[in-house]
């Protein structure tokens, strides 16, 4: 059952993948763009990893699409007036994108097996056990993640106000 | 829910995410629209993240997970930063069409 379920979220997230890439409309390519990111959510809780489940929900399918469709909306893109490449341009990125996809899995087929335990821990997932290695090995990294929001916040507004005021 | 892990190979991860990934470059090459370059950024490390939850969720190692928070958090100021630009792109020429960013060729 569960198996059937997450070859039908990896099919809907990569159609709708694709409805990004092609799609005219910037609005209705954020929209698949939470779609994409609502099924890579269910693969997550599918590989019981539950704490990266409500992530993944809350911070990119509510706050960062959020936020880019409240950008979109602002500069009122929200029509096809995106001047289009050539279409020997995209055909060309569409041959490079193709290419990578080539090399890569040729990559992979020379891997051969890979050995993974048998019985790995299934409640790795939790928040509970997250949390604890989060504040025991991972401390110095969360704090300076913090400076690192705190800096991303100050320059976000720095490059965002208005130039009303100018420095002569 | 460990069913998964017992009838669903690693393979099948791996291929997915080289899949998502590769959609993700190929909209950075043929868009020109600046915020669906950045939507394409994103799904890119989507895509990463996705395989770093499967290679955790089948070793039965945390340290995985705790990757794909630190991600997530870079990428969420990467965000804030970049639309801010995009706006400040916007003010100054009235487009977001990346090809008119090509002041450093000249």
């Amino acid at each position: 059952m569960s198996e059937i379920l997450t070859y039908i979220l990896g099919g809907i997230s990569i159609a709708t993948a694709l409805l990004v890439v092609f799609s005219k409309n910037p609005v209705h390519s954020v929209l698949y763009l939470i779609l994409t990111f609502f099924s890579i959510a269910g693969q997550y809780i599918l590989l019981n990893a539950q704490f990266l489940f409500i992530v993944q929900v809350i911070v990119y399918s509510g706050a960062i699409m959020v936020l880019f469709l409240f950008v979109l909306m602002l500069l009122n893109l929200n029509k096809d007036t995106e001047p289009q490449k050539e279409n020997m341009f995209k055909l060309m990125g569409v041959v490079a994108g193709g290419l990578l996809l080539v090399s890569i899995v040729g990559m992979l087929k020379g891997i051969g097996h890979i050995n993974l335990p048998e019985n790995p821990d299934s409640q790795i997932g939790m928040v509970k056990n997250l949390g604890l290695v989060l504040f025991s090995d991972y401390v110095v990294p969360f704090e300076l993640s913090s400076i690192l929001f705190l800096s991303g916040m100050v320059g976000a507004v720095l490059i965002g106000k208005k130039e009303s005021t100018d420095i002569n | 829910m460990t069913e998964v892990l017992k009838h669903v190979s690693i393979d099948y991860y791996i291929y997915l995410s080289t899949i998502l990934f590769c959609i993700g470059v190929m909209g950075v090459l043929i868009r020109r629209n600046a915020i669906i370059v950045l939507m394409c950024v994103e799904l890119m490390l989507n895509s990463v993240n996705l395989l770093f939850a499967a290679f955790s969720a089948y070793r039965g190692d945390a340290n995985g997970q705790l990757f794909v928070f630190f991600i997530m958090v870079v990428a969420a100021a990467e965000v804030a930063v970049g639309l801010a630009i995009l706006v400040m792109m916007y003010r100054n020429t009235k487009s977001v069409d990346v090809s008119l960013l090509d002041k450093l060729k000249h």
